[in-house]
Parts: C-alpha cells; sequence; structure tokens
C-alpha cells in the first residue's frame, strides 16, 4: 500500500509541519526517502519515543535524549539511522527538526 | 528568622545575593550562599589565556570580595537538595533548612565523558581544553612552542556555555599564528555537531564565512565518537576520521552532579523551568539563575544578567502573594572576539536571531551588529572590567534586561 503525500504539509526542509497528520503508513513511506527500507521492532521503539517527547513538548528530542530516554546507545542508533540520527527520526516522527540549542 | 538560600556563588548567585541583600529585611531575613571554591574565576577570559593575552591570575579573585557583608557565605560542597522537604544537605554532615532557594550550581565540562580524550595519553600533551584555568593554561604553554601542524577544535554536544567561544578561540588563533609567522604551517579544522558555523542561520551565514576567509575548514554535523591517540584521529559516529598534532576539545556542558543526585534535573542535570518566570516548574519556592537551568537560551553571563531583574522582581511576588510575570524574553548579547584587535557583536532572543544593525543606540551604536569593528573588540576587553566592578554587585547597565528591536535591520 502506498500512502498520499500530496495531503501532508512540509516545509522546505521537508519536515511535517503538523504532527497530528502523522500515521504509521507515512513514517514507512518517509524511512524509505530516508533510505530506510523497513522498519523494524528497534527503530520503532524510538520513533514512538520521540513522538511521546515531541507531542508533549512540542520539540523534537536531542541525539542525547533520545539515547538516555530509551537506553539505546548512541552507536546502536547510528546503525539504525545512519549519519544523523536525531534529524532523520525527527522527520520520520513527523516532528519538526531539532533545534540546535543556542 | 526566614532562610533565603543561594547554591553556587559563580555570576548569577553573587548578582543575586547581591540584589537581595538590599531588598530583604535583614530583621525578617537570613541570606546564605553555599560554594565549593573560594575563587571566583571570570570564565570570559579564559579565552585569552592560550594566546598569551591574559594571564590565569587576571581572571581569578576571592569570591568573598564580591558578596555583601550581610550575606553568610559558606565554603563547601552542596551535596544533596530535597526540594520536597525544603532543605540541603552539604558535604560533612551539614544541614540548610531553607523557605526559598535560588539554584545557581552553573554548567561546567565532562572530559571523562568521550573515550580516549583523558584516558588515551594525549590529554594535555597534545590534547587540551579551554574551558577550565588549568586547561587554559596548559594550553598557552604549549602553543608558545608550538611550531605548526594539524590543529582540530572540537565542539562534543550541544548546548555549551557560551556557544561563541569555539568560533572566537579559532579567530584568536588564526591571527596568533599569523602574528607568530607560522599560519602556513597550520591547519585549522573545525568540527562541530551543528549544520554550521553557529545555531542561529543569518549568524550561521555571516561568521561561516569569517571562518572561510580565514582559511579555516569547517566539518559540520559532527557527532564525535573517540579520540584515537595512537593515530591521532578524532572518529565520528559515521565514521568521519579527521587526523590531528593538536586537538582542542570543549567537552560535553553538564549542569552541577548535584542536581542529578537530587532527581532536579533533566539528562544532562540542568533543572527544568518556565522559561520566561525563571521559577522551578515543580517546586514554586525554586528559583533558577544561569547556566544551572534548561531554558533554552545561551548559557552565558550576559543572560545570567539579563534573568537577574525579572527572577529578583518574581521572588519578591511570590513573597507577597503575587503571580511571576512572564518577562524574561532568552535575551543575549555576546561579543564575538575576532582577533586583530576587531570583535563582532551578536544581540538576540528567542524570537529573535541576530540581526545586523547598531547597539544600544539605533544609528550610533558604538557597537555594531553582526560586524567587525574595533569598537566591539574594545567592549570585550571592557567587559571584564565590567564584570568584577559592575555586572557581579547587580549595578545597572546601560541598557534594558529585555532586548530591544531598535537600531536592528530586519
Ligand atoms: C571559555 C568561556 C568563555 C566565556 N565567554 C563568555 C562571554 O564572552 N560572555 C558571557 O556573557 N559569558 C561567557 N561565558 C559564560 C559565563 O562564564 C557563564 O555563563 C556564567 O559564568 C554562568 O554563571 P552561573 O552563575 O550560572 O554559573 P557559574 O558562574 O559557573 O557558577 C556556578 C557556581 O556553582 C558552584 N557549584 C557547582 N556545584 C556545586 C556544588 N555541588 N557545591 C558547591 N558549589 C557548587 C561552582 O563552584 C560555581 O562557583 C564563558 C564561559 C567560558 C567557559
Amino acid at each position: 500500500m502506498t500512502v498520499d503525500l500530496t495531503q501532508i504539509s512540509f516545509n522546505e526542509e521537508g519536515f511535517m509541519t503538523d504532527p497530528h497528520q502523522w500515521t504509521k503508513e507515512i513514517a514507512e513511506e518517509l524511512a524509505k526517502q530516508e533510505g530506510i527500507e523497513t522498519l523494524t521492532a528497534d527503530h520503532w521503539k524510538i520513533i514512538d519515543f520521540c513522538r511521546q517527547v515531541g507531542l508533549a513538548s512540542g520539540k523534537a528530542p536531542t541525539l542525547r535524549q533520545i539515547t538516555t530516554g530509551t537506553g539505546i546507545s548512541t552507536k546502536d542508533l547510528f546503525a539504525l539511522y545512519p549519519k544523523g540520527p536525531a534529524k532523520k527520526v525527527a522527520r520520520i516522527a513527523g516532528l519538526g527538526k531539532p533545534e540546535g540549542c543556542v | 528568622m526566614k532562610t533565603f538560600l543561594i547554591l553556587g556563588a559563580g555570576t548569577g548567585g553573587t548578582m543575586v545575593a547581591n540584589k537581595m541583600a538590599q531588598a530583604l529585611d535583614p530583621q525578617e531575613w537570613r541570606i546564605l550562599i553555599v560554594d565549593k571554591d573560594e575563587n571566583h574565576y571570570y570564565q570570559p577570559g579564559f579565552l585569552f589565556i592560550p594566546f598569551g593575552i591574559y594571564s590565569p591570575s587576571d581572571v581569578v579573585k576571592p569570591k568573598r570580595n564580591f558578596l555583601p557583608p550581610t550575606v553568610d557565605v559558606i565554603f563547601g560542597e552542596i551535596e544533596l537538595i530535597e526540594p520536597d522537604k525544603n532543605r540541603v544537605k552539604l558535604n560533612g554532615g551539614r544541614t540548610i533548612n531553607y523557605d526559598y532557594l535560588v539554584v545557581a550550581t552553573g554548567s561546567h565540562t565532562r572530559p571523562d565523558l568521550l573515550p580516549g580524550l583523558v584516558d588515551g595519553g594525549g590529554w594535555r600533551k597534545n590534547i587540551f581544553d579551554f574551558y577550565t584555568p588549568d586547561g587554559a593554561t596548559a594550553l598557552g604553554r604549549f602553543l608558545k612552542f608550538w611550531k605548526g601542524g594539524r590543529m582540530v577544535l572540537n565542539v562534543a554536544e550541544m548546548p555549551i556555555k557560551c556557544p561563541v567561544a569555539p568560533l572566537e578561540f579559532l579567530f584568536l588563533a588564526d591571527w596568533f599564528f599569523r602574528e607568530r609567522g607560522i599560519r602556513d604551517k597550520v591547519e585549522i579544522t573545525f568540527a562541530t555537531p551543528l549544520p554550521g558555523a553557529f545555531t542561529k542561520p543569518r549568524a550561521s551565514a555571516i561568521l561561516g564565512n569569517m571562518l572561510a576567509e580565514r582559511g579555516i575548514r569547517l566539518e559540520t554535523e559532527y557527532a564525535i565518537m573517540e579520540v584515537d591517540n595512537t593515530k591521532q584521529v578524532i572518529r565520528s559516529y559515521d565514521e568521519r576520521e579527521i587526523p590531528y598534532d593538536l586537538f582542542v576539545t570543549i567537552p560535553t556542558n553538564m549542569g552541577a552532579e548535584v542536581i542529578g543526585a537530587s532527581g532536579m534535573g533533566d539528562e544532562l542535570n540542568f533543572v527544568p523551568v518556565n522559561k520566561h518566570t525563571l521559577q522551578s516548574v515543580k517546586w514554586e519556592n525554586v528559583w533558577l539563575i544561569g547556566d544551572a537551568s534548561n531554558a533554552p537560551a545561551s548559557k552565558a553571563g550576559s543572560v545570567a544578567h539579563f534573568m537577574l531583574d525579572v527572577v529578583i522582581e518574581n521572588i519578591l511576588r511570590h513573597m507577597e502573594g503575587l503571580e511571576p510575570l512572564p518577562k524574561f524574553d532568552g535575551h543575549a548579547n555576546c561579543f564575538i572576539e575576532s582577533g586583530n584587535e576587531k570583535g563582532v557583536l551578536i544581540d538576540f532572543n528567542y524570537e529573535v536571531e541576530p540581526l545586523p544593525g547598531m547597539f544600544p543606540l539605533p544609528g550610533f551604536g558604538p557597537f555594531s551588529l553582526l560586524k567587525e569593528s574595533p569598537a566591539n573588540h574594545w567592549g570585550k576587553m571592557m567587559f571584564k572590567w565590567i564584570y568584577w566592578n559592575v555586572l557581579l554587585k547587580g549595578g545597572e547597565m546601560p541598557f534594558e534586561s529585555q532586548m530591544s528591536m531598535a537600531g536592528k535591520w530586519k
């Protein structure tokens, strides 16, 4: 099944602007765009955590918040989401870009 | 007698002690401040020590000199904060009960968190930090005789206090090597976890250009995994290796360990705060100033200063049973030393990124925003005098705590 991403609003950097439009199917589609063919249980554990934090605080969690919150090591996080995990998960989880703090 | 307790006598705690000594009735209130270190360090000065511009003795004075005589000063380690019981335990068994608590325990670097940094053999030999007085001094000794090679500066993780300090270090290093006639023998790389030179887009572009002009290589989105002392490379999680002869680190910055031990902090031991009122989100008689909070503002002395009036007013309101006012806007004002006796000034808050213009007087300055000028350099150098003589004592500064759009160009 494919999802119709044209109904979803994205900002110029490809991040969803309304986290409430997000569905699991959208996540799978966005993951493919990020080069992740299938989302495993470990991937989902991180996405679920980020959704939870993101919806509560209005902000995508940082790398350290993800590793502390899920107990997954930074190394494993990079294995699951190569290159920039915090940014990738945020995008797949339908959240804004994690702010580089001031 | 009621107790007003301040934890930490650094920039923020000292200012609060001075203001509260004026505001509270000494018949009714006892003001106590605790710190483990009798020395007050002018931390912005650490930046200049590696280049021989300041000596270690320029940046340290006794804490007692900056605290009013009516304030009880206790030198000792805070071991546990129990905000549910309104009490604090010090090392050695002493317990202090309080009515109001201000947490001003700041932030500090944790080099122990990065594998190979302090335990790989190169620490303080060809690996240095400059966020501590010892590190800055050791680096100064190294640079004095260095003949050149590959220098790599890395920020391990954000947030760090004084987020412009890495850029200043690079600009000063470039200038220092030029002055010594060895710039052509030094390759400078800046490896940062950020997507650019700085956090905010316009400033990042301008400051990024200033790096490029000076031939400083920028490696972005760099999440450092380890320092390999044998191969002399740093390695990121995505397997990018950067070779070094001299590695300068800004390690992860964290809040005080006692915050974590007391269960009061986030994953970096910063205390969750209402970012506009500076009240703890959990305990209504606990207030925050400076680096110790998780407010998404810069961790800087200037920010602590802009927090001061807001936190004092809100504590006094709270004592009268009034609601706190959401007046803190995240205002930060940072001089960025750019070498060759010039500097750049940035002024911003939670909502408004650094913009070009003049400061504090529209059209006149004397400081120019987001642009190099000699006046900005003198502003930075004057800051040391202002810090010791005006700022710490809670004196008036010639501008408001809230950021102003006057003089800024959109
Ligand atoms: C290299 C460098 C350059 C900088 N440049 C600038 C600049 O140009 N402009 C600017 O505005 N800011 C600058 N800063 C940042 C500025 O120095 C800090 O943001 C500021 O000092 C924070 O004040 P604070 O009161 O929150 O913490 P601090 O001043 O760090 O004070 C915290 C105090 O708490 C005490 N403490 C902590 N834990 C305990 C405990 N368990 N028991 C007892 N005592 C404890 C510490 O001993 C310390 O005295 C710079 C910092 C560095 C490192």
